[in-house]
């Protein structure tokens, strides 16, 4: 009852006012990808993908991943295994559903972590300008300049035990710069508008000026670069631990079960070793990227389909 | 404009020198050295304490910095301990091997990203474009190593049209004509494979500027005036199109170093990608350090010398 007088009430008082309001971002997003195909079949596949390698994983015996079963060794597909097994006797769908889930794990970590640090950096530089301006660009510009790749690997293998965790800290100092940078460059063009200017002169604080002002209307954009950066960091993660820079051998990800084409008799012979998982991986930034596509038709009212 | 290169150049000394005292503080805190690895039962442990304290291994950081600064102001970067010869010599060797192998991924990369953006541009919304769109989600979608793997399985195992990896074959002699056919052959899978890859982004820049420009006002005169239509392109759409894509290749610079070090492993490839693995690897810090130097001053060398062209191309963009 209570809730329905809420309802009533504001409906009343925006048609007192006269206005509508504009749709919300969310709904751009869902209406852009409810009218792309593609976007779609992306949106459903990649829940699918996710709710199963969760649920996989969480019922896989995780035990067995550290196990040596010689008798088991390097089987091909059967009714037992659907995706054969390892050197090691293991698994390998198994090893795909925990590879998968922490492959995910990770991108989603990078991402969000390295967004919400960007934001705040972006936010804060873009904001107040000047000299706090001045010294974060600095250092901005420091860090752009190195070779994220190389001081990601310099580091990995100077700590001795390391986790899905640690991994994500490691990719996210090397990762936030580029958000920073953008978020900075939108909140500088946003903090030279009236809104921005009057809101001062009311004397509101400038930390609600920044997070409930300047923020939601840069936060499409933000959005935006978020979704596309979540299939990099996937690639990124990926490719490091294919090259044995990344998670540990016992912790699997979608590298480590690529990497098993490095040896060439599994790549020759066995291929349900690691064309799953290279497949996966595929599917995963594909649909990632589809997805992306449609936000950033929403977030842009130029390209907007419908 | 000499004002700001110069400037820009010099900016770069101080970020080097940080850069090297960064490497050099991590590389103090990496576990072993490289003396760990080779017990060899002839040399006694004493023999190697003594080894150690003579290189200098329990010399605090600050020292070692000094020293290893000293001698790179010299031009002496040191010696790589696992292969015994100068770093500068091993660096030198790779980075050829490097060069090569960029600049055919650079010309492929180019030559089908012109084509195809110009195709997907002009043939905007039609068959050919949506084949070319689609292919660039594909082209995102992939990791290099992926991509790298698939080629390997297809074209070297399956069809054995080129070879696993490597850079040579072990019966060539040097300088003769085979032996650098030989090494072109091997060079054409990993090349392709980062072509096929980093093309998207000409791809993507060209159509969009293409189709930027079909509705202009200078592209509607021309066509007004009657030109002909592959005039109108030829003529005036391409020729603004093209420009700004071939003044970038100073930024692929960064892209092709980054990506060398996924695709040289995968292919085996011997480069500076490789060799960098390879060092870490066998903690052979002297060379960890001078390619990340060399990398990080050639990534900031390329992006100055693309916003050297592009402002002399397009005098609407002038470097500050």
């Amino acid at each position: 009852m209570e809730e329905k007088k809420e309802i009533d009430l504001d409906n009343t008082r925006s048609s007192q006012k006269g206005y509508n309001q504009p749709p919300s971002f969310a709904r751009l997003v869902w209406r852009e990808i409810l009218h792309d195909k593609f976007a779609l079949v992306s949106f459903l596949l990649f829940l699918a993908i996710m709710f199963t390698v969760f649920i996989g994983s969480t019922y896989a015996d995780t035990g067995s991943s550290g196990k040596v079963n010689l008798a088991l060794m390097n089987k091909p597909p059967s009714e037992e295994f659907p995706l054969g097994t390892d050197g090691s006797g293991r698994d390998m769908l198994t090893q795909l559903f925990l590879g998968a889930r922490n492959s995910i794990l990770i991108a989603f970590g990078v991402t969000i972590l390295c967004g919400i640090i960007g934001i705040l950096v972006g936010l804060v530089s873009g904001f107040y300008g000047g000299r706090v301006d001045n010294v974060i660009m600095r250092i901005l510009d420091f860090l752009a300049m190195l070779p994220t790749l190389m001081f990601i690997i310099v580091i990995v293998s100077l700590i001795p035990k390391y986790n899905v965790f640690t991994f994500i800290v490691v990719m996210t100092i090397f990762g936030w710069n580029g958000k920073a940078r953008l978020i900075r460059a939108k909140t500088l063009q946003q903090s030279s508008l009236d809104y921005v200017q009057a809101s001062k002169t009311l004397g509101t604080r400038n930390i609600v000026i920044m997070l409930r002002e300047v923020l939601p209307n840069i936060a499409s954009l933000i959005i935006v670069n978020l979704t596309l950066n979540l299939a990099a960091n996937m690639g990124l993660e990926t490719g490091l631990t294919f090259l044995g820079f990344g998670l540990p051998f016992s912790t699997p990800s979608l590298g480590t079960l690529i990497s098993y084409a490095r040896i060439p008799e599994n790549m020759q012979r066995r291929y349900w070793q690691w064309l799953p998982a290279s497949l996966l991986i595929v599917v995963m930034m594909l649909c990632i990227n589809f997805v992306g596509q449609a936000v950033k038709r929403a977030a842009d009212a130029k390209q907007r389909v419908v | 404009m000499w004002k700001t290169i110069v400037r820009r150049i010099l900016i770069l000394i101080p970020q080097v020198f940080l850069i090297s005292l960064l490497v050099f503080i991590l590389a103090n805190f990496m576990p072993g050295d490289a003396l760990t690895g080779k017990i060899d039962p002839n040399v006694s442990p004493v023999r190697l304490e003594e080894l150690r304290r003579q290189w200098g291994y329990y010399d605090p950081w600050y020292v070692k910095y000094g020293r290893w600064l000293g001698n790179a102001l010299r031009g002496d970067l040191g010696e790589s301990t696992a292969y015994k010869i100068p770093v500068t010599t091993l660096i030198g060797e790779r980075a050829i091997n490097t060069f090569w192998l960029s600049l055919v991924t650079t010309i492929l990369m180019y030559l089908l990203g012109i084509v195809l953006g110009i195709l997907s541009g002009r043939y905007n919304e039609k068959l050919p474009d949506k084949i070319i769109v689609f292919y660039t989600f594909i082209a995102l979608a992939m990791p290099s190593i992926v991509f790298g793997l698939i080629n390997i399985f297809i074209f070297a195992f399956k069809l054995k049209w080129f070879p696993m990896g490597g850079s040579v074959g072990v019966k060539y002699i040097a300088g003769t004509l085979p032996y650098y056919l030989d090494r072109i052959y091997h060079m054409i899978l990993p090349a392709l494979t980062g072509a096929l890859l980093y093309t998207v982004g000409i791809i993507q820049y060209l159509r969009s500027e293409i189709i930027d420009y079909k509705n202009s006002d200078f592209v509607v005169t021309a066509r007004s005036k009657g030109v002909p239509e592959k005039k109108v392109y030829s003529r005036h759409i391409f020729r603004n199109a093209l420009l700004p894509v071939a003044s970038s290749m100073g930024y692929d610079i960064a892209f092709l170093l980054s990506g060398s070090i996924f695709i040289e492993n995968v292919f085996s490839y011997p480069g500076m990608g490789k060799l960098f693995l390879e060092s870490i690897q066998r903690r052979d810090y002297a060379v960890v350090n001078a390619l990340i130097i060399l990398f990080a001053v050639l990534t900031v060398l390329g992006t100055l010398l693309s916003d050297i062209i592009m402002s002399l191309v397009d005098p609407r963009i002038r470097i500050k």
